[in-house]
């Protein structure tokens, strides 16, 4: 799968997120390549795990405005400023965007699992994966907010096996 | 009469969505009860009448398919309609689902009209 692929599954991922869920625009622009951690971060990051047959992590990034603007649409009450109810959001967004980025790719690239999204809030933060030196990037606008929604994988390492190919269960003498 | 659900889902944005949905489907709800995740579910089940549940499948402590099976094998909650919404739209989930005896399937993003038609379909 290359990035033009994998941008396009995300941006249908992510418009449908916010047409069916949130009701707000979302306008895509060209896909890039970036170093991860490389600037720093203001603003909400939401990231979600996976692993299987390949390994990777998915993470959406917005500013504190937008987060709240997601917030308020998806529960449909006022949220002025960060809190408990905008970082719940800001997870499910990222669950249903990269889970169902997950969903279409297993098609490809086999079955992978989803891991629980984990959301963080600050300002000039860098965020780093071990082992992970860049992320294809896919930008969108939301009105005059940026979202970007961040994706990495690779095929995961091969299992450790017996001399004998297989593993065995643990043998019990029995009196 | 008026019917008792349980919402499950780790995600407490998502609880509240289908929460208003409920309320504003042609629906004769009754209280609605929440839980994090399967464990919490199990104990909600025990401590209250609940005649429908709504269930995320990924969920720290106890997921769920966990929570579906569990109900399953339980003589009281065997028959308990359980519609799961999750981001799990892989063939291989569905299918675990509908196994355990799942009584539908609603993916997320989802629209108050699915929730509504499926509603329909079962209660």
């Amino acid at each position: 799968m290359n990035d033009q692929e994998l941008a396009a599954t995300i941006r249908e991922a992510a418009g449908s997120v916010f047409s069916l869920m949130l009701g707000l625009p979302l306008e895509s622009g060209p896909e890039y390549r970036a170093e991860a951690g490389s600037e720093g971060y203001d603003g909400v990051i939401a990231l979600v795990p996976m692993g299987g047959s390949w390994t990777g992590s998915g993470r959406i990034i917005c500013g504190s405005r937008l987060a709240c603007r997601i917030s308020s649409a998806m529960l449909m009450a006022e949220h002025a400023a960060v809190n408990e109810e905008v970082l719940d959001a800001m997870g499910e967004m990222a669950n249903m965007i990269i889970g169902n980025v997950k969903t279409a790719i297993e098609e490809k690239l086999g079955t992978m699992i989803l891991g629980l999204p984990t959301v963080i809030y600050g300002r000039n933060y860098r965020a780093r994966s071990s082992g992970v030196r860049d992320w294809l990037v896919t930008p969108f606008q939301c009105g005059d907010e940026t979202l970007d929604v961040q994706f990495f994988l690779a095929p995961s390492p091969p299992r450790t096996e017996t001399a004998g190919g297989r593993t065995a269960p643990l043998a019990v003498p029995v009196d | 009469m008026p019917m008792n659900v349980l919402i499950v889902d780790d995600s407490a944005a998502i609880r509240k969505i289908l929460e208003r949905v409920l309320r504003h489907a042609e629906f004769p709800l009754g209280e609605v009860h929440e839980a994090g995740d399967g464990r919490e579910a199990l104990s909600k089940l025990e401590a209250q009448e609940v005649g429908l549940v709504f269930s995320d499948i990924n969920m720290p402590n106890m997921d769920g398919l966990e929570l579906l099976a569990s109900m399953k094998a339980h003589e009281s909650w065997k028959h308990l309609p359980v519609i799961m919404v999750t981001t799990e739209g892989g063939q291989e989930k569905v299918m675990q689902a509908i196994q355990l005896g799942a009584s539908g399937y609603i993916r997320k993003p989802f629209t108050a009209e699915q929730i509504k038609e499926k509603l329909a379909g079962i209660v």
